[in-house]
């Protein structure tokens, strides 16, 4: 980000939104400026209106079939692929998770090695979370039947506003390694680091859909995703704790999941972010001759 | 009958990616060695009979120093080692193996003689799944139902020659992922593969003694499971050879795991898809030329259908194209050894000593090399012995019943229990057989279908102990 050096001027780059794939402006044309830890200008962050996140709701659901569709083998060698891209730029994150946080260079080093291990877990997650949540009941009659995890389908999630990118990570993979689309709101004040990412998930063999980020403000956003009738799941981890019984209020409309859960971000993960997310579907089938 | 429809060009695959060594030296503590002794034997080329190299063979003095690498890299290295860690590299493991994927491919129908169409598509790509799926559960092992168990300790794994690349990927993926280190024992026949894969760990960063590879025959592998230092005994084989290591771990306290063989029965019902049901028992007997535990080996149908099911099925064996392993249109390739062609030459003339039908479509076999033709039974009876001994080669036993309970009492008549096929079109069906059907994996409407979710392993003398799934885990953990 440094202009200095060799007299060579540096070649600034535009962080704009992510969604379908794509990396659009706002539909609205604003920007907000993004600052760092000691309050000097970053970058202009697009900032993200009602209307891009209704755009990015149906670039998810538009992805979902086809996502959620892929095998789980499929989608533990994509998801994969991302850590190793992310290993790749790690540099790069570390710079702006320095910036955005604060952290001295090998803080935000090891927060983005954490970052990517957290990645790597949830990775190994896609094939075998049908044998840990799913499996066969034994009924009382002739029947065999079983239970397996589906995925709800798009899940809205409000990313933690101080951790900007092991905190995003860590409330993103859970959601879609089990086949959900989602459709982030990244930390307002953080969001550099996030739109890094999507360039990562850009280049990664993840469907156009899957992911799709939105800068901004959360105040803004959030009750727009909590309120829409083509969302099924919401996480509010991200939101004021103010805002949440509003949240909570308007998800009620279209009987969205709602999960919440701050964590300390560096500890050990739990299957529950993507428990929260799954569907349990129960087959019956009668045996007989 | 079809031998004229279809002619086809040679396809053959290239081999210069292959590079096959003079010799072959063991794999221990990271590195290779000669056997102390210097002693080695050929691997040959089952389909001209070439000798291929001269492989290292571990006496009992290598196989001592195998387990001491492998003991000291559990205490100090693999076994403290973060299960996220672990997780890294073989993940490695995986990635290399995809990598290399075609060399491999290509050294493992070199020198097991399998069809190239085959180790391409089925063997390695499989491999390196096996090693990915269980990276994933490296760092995961709490949330595997075992509670807070550990590793065993050291694996002495003794695999066979009919899938030499991926049964490695069964008994180290496994192991590895749960914190335990091996001593892994390829077949005499097929050691190549294993040898390539300990370069990968190689390449992998992986610490030294975490895989020791020690080639030898029986002899070797007695040693190995015999070894006082051994934890675990994980072996593939024949029920005969499993007995045996059965018998002699008694009193030892060793964990055992055991996948033997098979006699399976394929059982096809008049209402099944009878075009599906064709090429699956194709698949379930001549995939692989046989060699394969959970064959399909036992032809059940019923009566009504019998006599068109047969028609059917004689047709296709006719297109069955036998030849040259590298070959890409080759469907059936070489016998992997003298041995098991002589085994298999000798149950086939007991079939028809037995009274038995034997037929075979038109088939030239090569000049050189190990070769059985695709070959079928009729009017075999519950006793014949090609009804209850395991050929391990490409021939079908057909057998007919009347009933469903008849189906279930003739494919349960046998000692073994690995697998069983069900052909219908009713569900309810399906799930009926398959509860009375003492066997460890059940095909219904496909057979021969393997994935590293799936747990794999037997009932009765076919063995005890999964690989594949969460299941495969609690092979390798102090449970």
């Amino acid at each position: 980000m440094s202009d200095q050096g060799a007299g060579r001027l540096a070649v600034r780059k535009t962080y704009k939104l992510f969604i379908g794939g794509a990396f659009p402006r706002s539909e609205s044309g604003r920007t907000y400026q993004v600052a760092g830890h000691d309050g000097a200008p970053l970058a202009h962050a697009a900032q993200a209106s009602r209307k891009d996140a209704r755009d990015a709701v149906t670039a998810a659901r538009a992805a979902v079939g086809k996502w959620s569709g892929a095998t789980a083998y499929n989608r533990g060698q994509v998801l994969y692929r991302v850590a190793e891209m992310l290993e790749g730029r790690a540099a790069q994150f570390a710079a702006e998770v320095a910036a955005a946080e604060g952290a001295g260079e090998a803080e935000a080093a090891s927060r983005v090695d954490a970052a990517i291990d957290r990645w790597v877990w949830y990775a190994g997650w896609p094939d075998k979370v049908a044998q840990v949540a799913g499996g066969a009941n034994a009924v009382a009659g002739p029947y065999f039947n079983f239970s397996i995890p589906e995925p709800t389908g798009v899940v809205a999630v409000l990313a933690p506003q101080e951790s900007s990118l092991l905190g995003l990570v860590s409330v993103l993979a859970p959601v879609i390694a089990t086949g959900n689309a989602a459709v982030v709101v990244t930390s307002q004040r953080r969001p550099l680091p996030a739109v890094t990412l999507s360039e990562v998930l850009a280049t990664s063999d993840l469907p156009g859909g899957v992911v799709n980020m939105l800068t901004g403000v959360t105040a803004e956003l959030a009750p727009v995703l909590a309120g829409h009738m083509d969302v099924n799941a919401i996480d509010i981890t991200g939101a004021d704790p103010d805002a949440r019984a509003e949240l909570e209020r308007l998800a009620a409309a279209s009987v969205k999941r709602v999960f919440s859960a701050a964590e300390d971000w560096a500890a050990p993960p739990a299957p529950r972010r993507m428990l929260a997310f799954l569907e349990t579907k129960t087959v019956w089938h009668p045996m007989g001759t | 009958m079809a031998e004229s429809v279809w002619q086809y060009a040679p396809a053959p695959q290239e081999r210069e990616i292959v590079t096959i060594a003079p010799s072959y030296g063991l794999f221990v503590d990271g590195e290779f060695a000669p056997a102390e002794d210097e002693q080695t034997f050929a691997t040959v080329n089952p389909a001209s009979e070439e000798p291929l190299a001269q492989v290292a063979l571990a006496g009992q003095a290598d196989v001592d120093r195998a387990v001491r690498a492998a003991r000291a890299a559990f205490e100090n290295v693999w076994g403290p080692m973060p299960g996220a860690q672990r997780a890294k590299y073989i993940y490695r493991i995986a990635r290399i193996i995809a990598e290399r994927a075609r060399e491999f491919a290509v050294l493992e129908s070199i020198d097991n003689g399998k069809p190239i169409r085959e180790s391409r598509d089925v063997d390695v790509p499989l491999a390196s799944a096996h090693f990915f799926y269980y990276a994933g559960w490296a760092d995961k092992l709490e949330y595997a139902g075992y509670g807070a168990a550990g590793p065993v300790g050291v694996a002495g794994q003794i695999i066979p020659w009919n899938f030499p690349l991926l049964m490695a990927a069964w008994k180290l993926a496994p192991a590895l992922a749960a914190g335990n280190t091996c001593v892994l024992k390829p077949a005499e026949t097929t050691p190549l593969t294993a040898l390539l894969l300990a370069e990968v760990c190689q390449q992998a960063g992986l610490p030294p003694g975490v895989v020791n590879i020690v080639t030898g025959a029986g002899e070797t592998g007695a040693a190995v499971a015999g070894h006082p230092g051994v934890d675990k005994i994980a072996f593939t084989g024949s029920t005969e050879v499993g007995k045996l290591i059965l018998g002699s771990a008694a009193g030892t306290g060793k964990k055992l795991t055991m996948e033997l063989g098979g006699k399976a029965a394929n059982v096809v019902f008049e209402d099944a898809p009878m075009e599906a049901a064709v090429e699956g028992i194709v698949n379930g007997i001549f995939f692989n030329q046989g060699h394969v535990c959970c064959a399909g080996s036992r032809l059940l149908v019923q009566e009504s259908v019998a006599d068109t099911l047969l028609d059917r099925l004689k047709g296709r064996l006719g297109t069955l194209r036998l030849g040259d392993p590298l070959d890409k249109n080759t469907d059936i390739g070489a016998i992997n050894s003298r041995e098991q062609l002589e085994k298999i030459r000798e149950l086939s003339a007991a079939g028809e000593t037995e009274g038995a039908q034997r037929w075979s479509p038109p088939c030239p076999l090569p000049d050189r090399g190990y070769w059985f033709p695709p070959t079928l039974f009729t009017g075999v009876s519950p006793a014949h012995r090609i009804a209850r001994e395991e050929i391990f080669g490409p021939v079908l036993s057909v057998l007919t019943f009347r009933t469903p309970a008849e189906a279930v009492q003739k494919a349960n008549n046998t000692p073994y229990g690995l697998s069983a096929g069900i052909w219908t079109e009713k569900g309810s069906r399906i799930l009926w057989m398959a509860q009375r059907l003492r066997a460890g994996v059940v095909w219904a409407n496909t057979y021969n279908r393997f994935d590293p979710a799936s747990p794999f392993g037997g009932y009765r003398e076919s063995g005890f102990g999964r690989e594949g799934g969460r299941h495969g885990l609690e092979a390798y953990l102090d449970v």
